[in-house]
C-alpha cells in the first residue's frame, strides 16, 4: 500500500524536479525514489487485511509480487543510464510516467474492488501510451503509440463493459461477490457470463495472449527499446496477477466452464507466438512474439489454480523479468552502438561477433536466452516446470505436450542471437556505462542463482 | 559427502578456470583437479562396500514439491562416475597440449561438463537427473561453437535442438510420474510405477525411450551424429562420444527399465531390431568413409546400437555387457579421436585417400594406435572383447536371428577399423606423411593410460563386472 502513495507523490515531484535539476542527476533521484518505494513496501509485512474501505488487499504474498514489479522498474531504470542525454529527451517526464505506471501496476496486483482494477489499468496504460510514442522523431514510434492507444482503449472499453455486467449480475463491485451469483436465477447468470468473458478479453488483450495479440509486435518494435523492456515486464506481471485474482475470487466457481476456453487460448498463444517468432529477423519482434508465448505459459497457472499456483506465478514473473530485462538491456546497448541510417540497428545481425566485442554482454545474453527457452541452470527452467506442473495437476495432458514441443521450437529463435555472438566481426569493442553493466550483472547472476536454488524466492510464498 | 565433492570440485574449478587468462596456471589447476578427483573417487571406491552412508548426499531442494538434491553412488553409478573422472582427466591432459586458443576457458568448460556428468550419473531424484542431463549439453555446445570450424555453429545447433527436443519428452514423462506419485525419488517411484494406468505406462515408455535414443543415438534418430562428431572440434567430439552418449545408455538402465518395465516387455523386440539395424547400418557406412573422424563417428554409432539392444534384452549378461562396453567404448572412442587429431595435426589431412605409410616415421604412434584399434574391434584380451561378447550372447539368447545379424557387426568392425589402420599407417608414404615426427612424451602421457586401461580391463574384466554386478543383480526387472 505504501509504495502506491510513495510513487504517486514522487512522480509528481519528479515532474517538477525536471525543471530545476540537471538531466544527469535525475536518474539517481529516480532510483532513490524507486528504492524508497521498494523498502516502504515491507512496512506492511505481516499486517494483512483490507484497506481503504475494502478497495485494496495487503498480504505477504502480494507484497512479494509488488516487489517484483518495483524491482523490474528499478532494473529498467538502471539500464537507462546515459540514455536520455539528448536535448530533445525529457527524462523527468519519462521517469515520472514510469513511476505512475508502477502505481497502476501495484493497484492491479492488489485490488479488491473492480473499480480499482479499472483505475489501475488505466493509470498503467495511459502512462505507457505516452512512453511508447516518446521518441517523437521516429515514425514507427508514433505508429506504435497510436496503435497501442487505439487498441488499448478499445480493450479497456470492453473490460469496463464487462465490469458493468458483473455489477449488474452481482450488485457489487467487490471481487468476492462473484460467488453470490452461484445460487441466483439463470437470468442473472447470463449477465455474469457476459461480464466474465468481457473482463477476460479485456485483460487477455493487455497480456497479449492470442488471438488478442495483433498489436504486440508493432508496438514492441516501434517503442523505444527501454520502454519496450518496461512494458514487457511490468504490464505482463500486473495483468497476469489481476487475472489470477479474478480467477480465484470472482470466477472460481465457474472454473469448469471457462477453463476449457482458456486452455485453448493458451494453446493458441504458444503456437502463434513461437511459430511466428521463428520467421522474424528483428530482435524486438522476436521478443514480442516470445512474450506472446510466455503469456501462454503464465496463463497455465490459471488452469492449475491450486495452492502452489500463486507462488509458481510469482516465480515465473520474477524469472521472466530478469531474463527479459537483460535481453533488452544487452540489445539496447549493442543496437545503440551500431546505427543504420541514423537509427539503432534492430536486426538480429547486430549481435554478430558480440563475443569478441564484449564477452560479458555475450554471456549475459546467453544466460537470458537460455532462461527464456527454459534450459536448466537458469530460473527459466523452473518457472516453466512449475507452470507445466500446474497444468498437469488438472489433467490437461495435451497442453503439456503443446507447451513442451513449442519449447523445443523456441530454441530455434532464442539461439539465433546466441549463434550470432560467436560470429566474426570487424567492429570495435563496446563500452558500457557502469550502472547499466551492474544492472545486467545482477540480472544474469540472479537468473543463474534462482536456477540453482529456486527455493530462495519460491520458498517465500 | 564424497559424491557431493566429486560434483563440486570440478564445478568450482571450472568456474575459476573460466576467469583465468594464464595458460600454464590453468593447465596445472586442471591437472591438480583431475588428480584430486581420481583420489576422491578411489577413496569412494574403497568405502563403497562397507560404508555407503559416506556416498550419499540428501538435502531438500524444492521443499514445496518434495524435490530433493539427492546424490548417491551404487554399482552402476560408481562405474559411470569412475569412467567420467578418469576419462575427463585424460581429455584434459590431451587438450592442454593441443594448439587451441584460449585453453583456460576450454579446460574450464570441460570441467563443468564433468560436474554435470557426475550429477547425471549419481542423481537419485528424477528432476535432478533431468537437470543435469540437459545441463551437460550446454558446455559442450559452447565448446563446439567457440573452437569449432566454419559450419560448426550450425551443426552443433542441430545436435542441441535434437537432443533437447528428446529430453523435453523425458520431462513430460517425469512430470506425469511425479503427478501420480507426488514423489520425485527414483527408488520410491520404482515401487509405485506398476500401479499406473496402462495409457500412462505407454506414454512413459515412449517418452523416455525417445529421450534416451536420441541421446545415444539409436537408429533412426542418429542424423545429428555424423556431422556433430566430425565437424566439432576434438575436445567436444571426445566428450560427446566418450561420455555424453553414455548418458543415453545410463538412462535406459537407470530410468527406462525400472520405470516402464511393461513397455520394455511389450516393445523391446522392436527396439532391439532398430538398434541392430543401426549397428549393421552404421558399420556398413563406416566401411565406405574416407574421412577418419566420420569413420570413427559411424563406428561409435554402431557400438551404441549394440549397447541399446543388449540392455533391452533384459538379461544379466546383456546388462553387464552394456555397462562394461560403456567403459570400454568411452576409452576407445576418446583414444581414436585423439589419434585422429594427432594424425591431422601432423599431416594436415583427415582423408584416407591422402594418408599412408606413417608407420615408417611414427612407429610408436603405430603401436599405440594398434592397441586402441584392437580394443575397438573386440580382439580377445582387449576391453572391447568382453563387452561385445557378453552383449552378442545376450542378443543371441534373446532371438537367434537378430543375434546372428548383430554378429555381422564384428566382421564389419574389423573391416572398417583395419582399413582405417592400413590406409593411414601402412602403404606407400607420400609427401605429407614422409617427414612427420613420431609422438613424444606429451602424447604418450595421454595414450599410455588409455592403452593400460584397454589391456587391463580386457584381461581382468571382473574389475568392472564385480561392481556393476551388485547393481544388476538387485535391479529386479530382468528376465529369469
Amino acid at each position: 500500500m505504501y509504495p502506491i502513495i510513495v510513487f504517486s507523490v514522487s512522480g509528481l515531484l519528479m515532474l517538477y524536479l525536471g525543471l530545476s535539476v540537471s538531466k544527469k542527476s535525475l536518474l539517481p533521484i529516480n532510483l532513490g525514489f524507486l528504492i524508497i518505494g521498494l523498502l516502504s513496501n515491507f512496512i506492511d509485512w505481516n499486517a494483512p487485511g483490507l484497506y481503504f474501505n475494502n478497495m485494496l488487499e495487503v498480504s505477504n504474498t502480494l507484497i512479494l509480487v509488488q516487489s517484483v514489479v518495483i524491482l523490474a522498474a528499478i532494473l529498467v531504470a538502471g539500464l537507462s543510464s546515459k540514455l536520455f542525454e539528448d536535448a530533445i529527451d525529457h527524462p523527468a517526464e519519462y521517469y515520472a510516467l514510469m513511476q505512475f505506471a508502477v502505481v497502476g501496476a501495484l493497484i492491479m496486483v492488489s485490488f479488491q474492488n473492480l473499480i480499482m482494477l479499472f483505475v489501475g489499468l488505466e493509470i498503467l496504460s495511459v502512462a505507457l501510451y505516452v512512453l511508447a510514442g516518446s521518441d517523437k522523431r521516429n515514425l514507427r514510434g508514433n505508429e506504435a503509440s497510436i496503435k497501442y492507444f487505439l487498441m488499448g482503449a478499445f480493450a479497456t472499453g470492453i473490460l469496463l463493459f464487462g465490469i458493468a455486467m458483473f455489477y449488474g449480475a452481482t450488485g457489487s463491485f467487490d471481487i468476492n461477490s462473484g460467488s453470490s451469483v452461484a445460487n441466483n436465477l439463470p437470468e442473472g447468470k447470463i449477465f455474469f457470463w457476459i461480464g466474465l468473458i468481457f473482463i477476460f478479453i479485456g485483460l487477455l488483450f493487455k497480456i497479449s495472449a492470442a488471438p488478442f495479440h495483433f498489436w504486440t509486435a508493432d508496438v514492441y518494435q516501434g517503442s523505444p527499446t527501454i520502454f519496450t523492456a518496461f512494458m514487457a515486464t511490468i504490464v505482463k506481471t500486473a495483468v497476469i496477477f489481476a487475472l489470477y485474482r479474478l480467477a480465484v475470487y470472482s470466477f472460481s466457481f465457474e472454473y469448469d466452464n471457462w477453463s476449457k476456453f482458456l486452455v485453448i487460448i493458451i494453446g493458441l498463444s504458444m503456437l502463434i507466438g513461437n511459430l511466428t517468432a521463428v520467421y522474424q529477423s528483428n530482435f524486438k519482434r522476436i521478443l514480442a512474439y516470445s512474450s506472446i508465448s510466455q503469456a501462454g505459459f503464465m496463463l497455465l497457472s490459471l488452469i492449475g489454480l491450486g495452492e502452489q499456483s500463486f507462488g509458481n506465478l510469482g516465480f515465473y514473473t520474477l524469472s521472466y523479468a530478469f531474463a527479459t530485462i537483460s535481453a533488452f538491456g544487452v540489445f539496447l546497448i549493442v543496437s545503440n552502438d551500431q546505427l543504420v541510417d541514423g537509427r539503432p540497428n534492430e536486426n538480429i545481425n547486430v549481435f554478430n561477433g558480440l563475443f569478441k566485442r564484449n564477452p560479458d554482454l555475450a554471456v549475459i545474453l546467453l544466460i537470458s536466452m537460455l532462461s527464456l527457452s527454459g534450459i536448466p541452470l537458469t530460473s527459466g527452467f523452473w518457472s516453466k516446470f512449475f507452470v507445466l506442473n500446474d497444468a498437469a495437476t488438472k489433467g490437461y495432458l495435451w497442453i503439456l505436450i503443446v507447451g513442451i514441443v513449442m519449447s523445443a521450437v523456441s530454441l530455434y529463435y532464442y539461439f539465433k542471437p546466441i549463434r550470432a555472438t560467436f560470429g566474426s566481426t570487424e567492429s570495435e569493442s563496446i563500452t558500457v556505462s557502469s550502472l547499466a553493466k551492474a544492472t545486467l550483472y545482477v540480472c544474469g547472476a540472479m537468473t543463474v542463482l534462482l536456477g540453482v536454488a529456486p527455493n530462495l524466492f519460491r520458498g517465500l510464498f | 559427502m564424497l559424491t557431493l565433492s566429486l560434483f563440486l570440485i570440478p564445478l568450482i574449478a571450472g568456474l575459476v578456470l573460466l576467469n583465468i587468462k594464464n595458460k600454464s596456471l590453468a593447465s596445472s589447476i586442471s591437472l591438480v583437479v583431475s588428480f584430486i578427483q581420481i583420489a576422491v573417487f578411489v577413496y569412494a571406491f574403497s568405502v563403497f562396500k562397507d560404508n555407503s552412508a559416506l556416498l550419499t548426499f540428501d538435502k531438500p531442494w524444492l521443499s514445496d514439491f518434495a524435490i530433493r538434491f539427492h546424490l548417491g553412488l551404487d554399482g552402476l553409478s560408481l562405474v559411470m562416475v569412475g569412467l567420467t573422472v578418469v576419462l575427463v582427466a585424460i581429455i584434459l591432459l590431451a587438450i592442454k597440449n593441443l594448439n587451441y586458443e584460449n585453453i583456460p576457458r576450454l579446460l574450464g568448460l570441460i570441467l563443468l561438463t564433468e560436474a554435470a556428468l557426475v550429477g547425471v550419473f549419481s542423481a537419485k531424484d528424477i528432476f535432478l537427473f533431468y537437470f543435469f542431463f540437459e545441463l551437460a549439453l550446454v558446455p559442450v555446445y559452447l565448446i563446439a561453437n567457440f573452437w569449432g570450424g566454419e559450419n560448426s555453429s550450425k551443426i552443433t545447433f542441430k545436435m542441441f535442438v535434437y537432443t533437447v527436443f528428446g529430453s523435453l519428452f523425458m520431462l513430460i514423462s517425469f512430470v506425469l510420474l511425479y503427478m501420480r506419485g507426488q514423489s520425485a525419488d527414483i527408488e520410491s517411484i520404482k515401487v509405485t510405477v506398476s500401479l499406473l494406468p496402462n495409457l500412462i505406462k505407454q506414454i512413459l515408455f515412449w517418452g523416455l525411450l525417445l529421450a534416451f535414443s536420441i541421446k545415444m543415438p539409436i537408429f533412426p534418430f542418429h542424423t545429428w551424429l555424423p556431422d556433430a562428431y566430425s565437424k566439432s572440434p576434438t575436445p567436444a567430439t571426445m566428450l560427446l562420444s566418450g561420455l555424453l552418449s553414455k548418458m543415453g545408455v545410463y538412462g535406459l538402465i537407470r530410468i527406462l527399465l525400472p520405470f516402464a518395465p511393461s513397455g520394455v516387455q511389450m516393445y523391446g523386440e522392436i527396439i532391439i531390431i532398430l538398434a541392430v539395424v543401426g549397428l549393421v547400418y552404421g558399420s556398413i557406412i563406416a566401411i565406405k568413409q574416407n574421412e577418419i573422424k566420420r569413420l570413427i563417428a559411424y563406428s561409435s554409432f554402431a557400438h551404441m546400437g549394440l549397447m541399446a539392444g543388449a540392455v533391452l534384452t533384459l538379461s544379466v549378461t546383456g546388462l553387464q555387457g552394456a555397462i562394461f562396453q560403456m567403459v570400454a567404448h568411452g576409452f576407445n572412442a576418446v583414444g581414436l579421436f585423439y589419434i585422429a587429431k594427432i594424425i591431422f595435426d601432423k599431416t594436415g589431412s583427415r582423408s584416407l585417400t591422402t594418408l599412408g605409410g606413417m608407420t615408417q616415421s611414427a612407429p610408436v604412434l603405430t603401436v599405440m594406435f594398434m592397441v586402441v584399434l584392437l580394443g575397438s574391434v573386440a580382439l580377445p584380451l582387449t576391453n572391447g572383447f568382453v563387452g561385445e561378447f557378453l552383449m552378442l550372447k545376450a542378443v543371441f539368447d534373446f532371438n537367434h536371428v537378430i543375434g546372428i545379424v548383430a554378429g555381422l557387426s564384428v566382421v564389419f568392425g574389423a573391416v572398417y577399423m583395419l582399413r582405417f589402420f592400413q590406409k593411414t599407417m601402412y602403404g606407400p608414404s607420400n609427401d605429407s606423411t614422409i617427414n612427420i615426427t613420431d609422438i613424444g612424451a606429451k602424447e604418450m602421457m595421454v595414450l599410455v593410460p588409455i592403452v593400460i586401461v584397454v589391456l587391463l580391463t580386457g584381461v581382468f574384466p571382473n574389475l568392472i563386472l564385480d561392481i556393476s554386478g551388485s547393481f544388476v543383480n538387485s535391479l529386479g526387472v530382468l528376465n529369469k
